[in-house]
């Protein structure tokens, strides 16, 4: 399976990457080489077989409805490239 | 008898010398700062160092044991695999996007190690993000094989595996997604255990693939990987897949009979591409298994091969999803952007190397419209065969032995440029991530070229005593174990 120039290049952008026109040429090669190393995955006949997404018998674990003391704000903040006025800083999404 | 080196000693040595006053925590600890100061410049095991943290909490200890405190792993200086999360020494899981990065809390299991009076000499390298099997995806610099340097230590806990057998902690803390405990255990030539899903908590392990991801350890010696469980183990509330069972005491499993114990042999393991030496290695340990009473009998794990696609679709999904949380906004790398969807794409461009950012790709790739189907969902169904082949293979034996990894190490730089060979060598190791198992590679022998050779124990879900037990007295028939590399 070849993929596309195109198709990496929306890939990227799905994931939010920035790659350079070296990156795409190289992933576009790598990522067809594992593709099609991975293909015989499709000849398994698997119509019946349910998909596994856990191994555990869990499912929505809850805990109870109480509050406990939150991490305070500065700590929370204390890795963040920008702060203001206590929150994290992000560029205007709105004009 | 050479001079002894306290550095060398396992944990339940040092314990059983602390415990009797010979040896204090500040010696210890001394012993194995002193040993990363003579050793690490070439083996490069160490990303963090807090050499006067470390001696505090020795000294700390020292005065808690004279107050009659007591307890395994009082005193004893372990390790910690750069992805876990440590409020006080950085955490880079190897990558730049978190250079400088110090998380507000500990792991679960650095807190209770903490807690059992632990001493932390600092944190060790890995693949960035733990995704590799060498450790030459760490953004800063590559391990080496402390038994011969110009080789990796394997990977992604390459970091930790060489610490331990280099003699710069005791013991070590790591984390396998695929094998990233147990293959470079396996090459250098020390013990490493991978637990059941649910057994440990993985809150503050930086998150990979979280279907996969489970926090396990490196050690010197078979006792000390269930001393190291027995502290890590058990149900914690911020981990919703940890499971509410309880935690036996594993060192009673270790009795050294392995009388009437069920080994399964996976026809599947002895391929084309094993290392002769490997196969060698590993069939001689099955008769000397069978020696000492086990029964040894062929079991078919048929979907073995395909354990590779499966895995490398299901963990870079995973992983796509999970790195998406790394956007220079709350923590981490930022990089400047006219627009916020660009300060997102320049901020990962330049945090993530090639390795990680294939990985996200190829998730990104399997997830997207049109080919979810064909990849995602399909590797899931498959993903139940394998689990069907492990659950079939468990009702005719209790444990099933194979080799860790088709080859010993090998050299730097030489799969580099060959991400599905480098994904290869993870071939014996996948298939228990995605099964949710737990496993265990211990030392088996020594290729040609003195490179250690690792023998993996599988056991069923929640079934860490069995597969200690039989590593254990193997053990104790072989001095594999005992060997230490010349640095």
């Amino acid at each position: 399976m070849k993929l596309s120039r195109e198709r990496v290049e929306h890939i990227a952008g799905l994931a939010r990457l920035a790659l350079s026109d070296e990156e795409i040429a190289r992933y576009q090669a790598q990522l067809s080489a594992i593709l099609e190393h991975f293909e015989h995955l499709q000849d398994l006949e698997t119509d019946d077989i349910p998909p596994t997404a856990t191994v555990l018998p869990l499912r929505s674990v809850t805990r109870a409805d109480k509050t406990e003391p939150p991490m305070d704000r500065e700590r929370a903040l204390a890795n963040a490239p920008e702060v203001e006025n206590g929150c994290f800083k992000v560029p205007a999404v709105l004009e | 008898m050479g001079e002894e080196r306290l550095e060398d000693l396992t944990i339940h040595e040092a314990g059983a010398r602390l415990a009797a006053g010979d040896v204090t925590s500040v010696e210890l600890t001394e012993a194995v700062l002193n040993r990363v100061t003579a050793v690490d410049d070439q083996v490069k095991a160490y990303l963090v160092l807090r050499p006067e943290r470390a001696l505090e909490q020795a000294r700390a200890a020292d005065a808690a044991r004279a107050a009659g405190e007591g307890g395994d792993l009082l005193g004893i200086p372990l390790a910690i695999k750069d992805v876990l999360c440590t409020e006080e020494m950085p955490t880079t899981a190897g990558s730049r996007i978190l250079e400088g990065f110090v998380p507000p809390y500990d792991a679960t299991v650095v807190a209770r190690l903490k807690a059992a009076g632990a001493v932390f000499p600092g944190k060790t390298n890995t693949d960035e993000f733990a995704m590799g099997s060498s450790t030459e995806n760490s953004a800063y610099f590559t391990t080496r094989n402390p038994w011969n340097l110009s080789y990796v230590p394997g990977g992604s806990s390459g970091g930790s595996a060489a610490a331990v057998a280099a003699g710069e902690c005791l013991a070590a803390l790591g984390s396998d997604t695929g094998g990233s405990v147990r293959q470079p255990a396996s090459l250098c030539g020390v013990v490493g255990l991978k637990p059941t899903y649910g057994r440990v908590s993985r809150y503050g392990l930086i998150a990979f693939a979280s279907s996969l991801d489970q926090v396990g350890v490196l050690t010197k010696d078979v006792t000390d990987a269930a001393i190291m469980l027995g502290a890590i183990a058990g149900h914690d509330p911020r981990d919703g897949t940890s499971m509410d069972l309880p935690v036996p005491d594993y060192r009673e499993a270790l009795t050294g009979d392995v009388r009437g114990m069920r080994v399964g042999v996976p026809e599947e393991y002895l391929i084309e591409g094993l290392q002769p030496e490997v196969e060698g290695a590993v069939r001689a340990a099955l008769e000397m298994l069978a020696d000492l009473g086990a029964e040894i009998q062929p079991v078919s794990l048929p979907h073995t091969a395909d354990s590779l696609p499966v895995y490398y679709l299901i963990a870079p999904a995973e992983a796509s999803a999970n790195l998406a949380r790394y956007d220079g906004v709350r923590y981490g790398l930022h990089a400047e952007g006219d627009s916020l969807d660009n300060m997102y794409r320049n901020t990962r461009a330049k945090g993530f190397g090639p390795e990680v950012k294939r990985r996200i790709m190829l998730g990104t790739y399997a997830l997207s419209a049109g080919y979810y189907d064909a990849y995602y969902l399909k590797a899931q169904k498959v993903r139940t065969l394998i689990w069907d082949d492990f659950d079939a293979a468990f009702d005719a034996v209790d444990v099933i032995v194979g080799p860790t990894s088709p080859t010993t190490a090998f050299r730097i730089g030489e799969r580099v440029e060959d991400p599905l060979l480098m994904y290869l060598s993870d071939i014996f190791t996948l298939s228990m991530n995605l099964a949710g198992i737990c496993g265990l590679s211990l030392p088996c022998g020594f290729d040609g070229q003195n490179l250690p050779i690792g023998m993996q124990v599988t056991g069923p879900a929640f079934g860490e005593g069995k597969v200690l037990r039989l590593a254990y007295a193997y053990e104790q028939a072989t001095e594999w174990h005992k060997q230490r590399p010349e640095l």
